[in-house]
């Protein structure tokens, strides 16, 4: 492994089989991989979760714009799962792809460890900049949802 | 990688101010309280991942007392620690910050945005009777 660029941790009360279902299943995914304080749609990450496939993070516009994609270089349910991590127009050049890893390890207690690991970033300061931002949010509107069963009200006075 | 000694939250599920989760949040607002400890967030701010010893060049403290700061920040979850070989390093973990910013700050924001909405409201409703 080589040094990660960013290591996101967070404690969720919940079982490590609901946690790997909010990271694959579009279903719930749609409900927490948004910005609650942005009109702008949420996302969510397709793929058959099989090692070697190819995934894309698409936007939930009538067009379902690809904003990310990537390929499974893992996948060990509900403990494990590596993607890589690439802009569609750099999919076929594999050393711009960064490599994202969830552990997701039982705590006893009810509590999941959920640690999120970026590496290979740095040779991209955009994205290294994107990133930094959107992992804490999207892990605690995670970390919400499955502990409320509510998703993050979308911003309540915008309209 | 080292299993932070974390409190249960089990009730946390059903109850979200339950005792334990304060407890969570306690320790998140007790490590940011000490100066030492914020430049230490600092740090690795400016720089993520680094060694304790690369650390301690910018601390005006022992190494042990270094040492001790860091295990506060790990225990508030606000450090989290990768092992390579035999160098441990440690990262800046922003997701309690979030949590915090979601929790309160924007809490507040939001009743504040609502208070001028309030006013907004009442203000031209005196209008409309005037008219």
């Amino acid at each position: 492994m080589t040094k990660p660029s960013f290591v996101y941790v967070t404690y969720i009360a919940t079982t490590p089989e609901k946690v790997w279902q909010a990271l694959v299943d579009t279903d719930v995914t749609r409900k927490y991989w948004a910005d609650p304080t942005s009109d702008s749609p949420a996302h969510v990450n397709v793929s058959d979760w099989k090692t070697g496939s190819q995934w894309e993070h698409q936007r939930l516009d009538d067009a379902r714009t690809v904003d990310m994609v990537g390929k499974v270089v893992e996948s060990t349910p509900p403990r494990r799962l590596v993607i890589t991590w690439a802009r569609p127009k750099e999919a076929r050049e594999n050393s711009k792809h960064s490599r994202v890893t969830f552990d997701i390890e039982p705590q006893g207690g009810g509590l999941v460890r959920l640690t999120v690991t970026h590496e290979d970033l740095e040779r991209d300061p955009q994205m290294f900049e994107g990133i930094s931002n959107g992992w804490p949010k999207v892990l605690s509107n995670l970390k919400t949802l499955l502990e409320t069963g509510r998703a993050l009200p979308h911003s309540p006075l915008a309209a | 990688m080292v299993q932070h000694p974390w409190p249960a939250a089990r009730d946390s599920r059903k109850e979200p101010a339950s005792p334990a989760r304060l407890l969570v949040i306690d320790r998140v607002f007790k490590a940011l309280a000490d100066p030492s400890r914020r430049h230490l967030l600092d740090l690795l701010h400016r720089e993520n991942g680094q060694t304790l010893t690369a650390l301690c060049e910018h601390m005006d403290m022992t190494r042990q007392a270094v040492t001790q700061h860091l295990q506060q920040l790990e225990e508030a979850n606000l450090v989290a620690i990768v092992w390579q070989g035999r160098e441990k390093l440690h990262y800046l973990n922003p997701v309690p910050l979030h949590e915090i910013h979601e929790r309160w700050i924007e809490k507040f924001e939001r009743s504040r945005l609502f208070a001028l909405r309030e006013l907004k409201k009442s203000l031209e409703g005196d209008d409309d009777d005037k008219t």
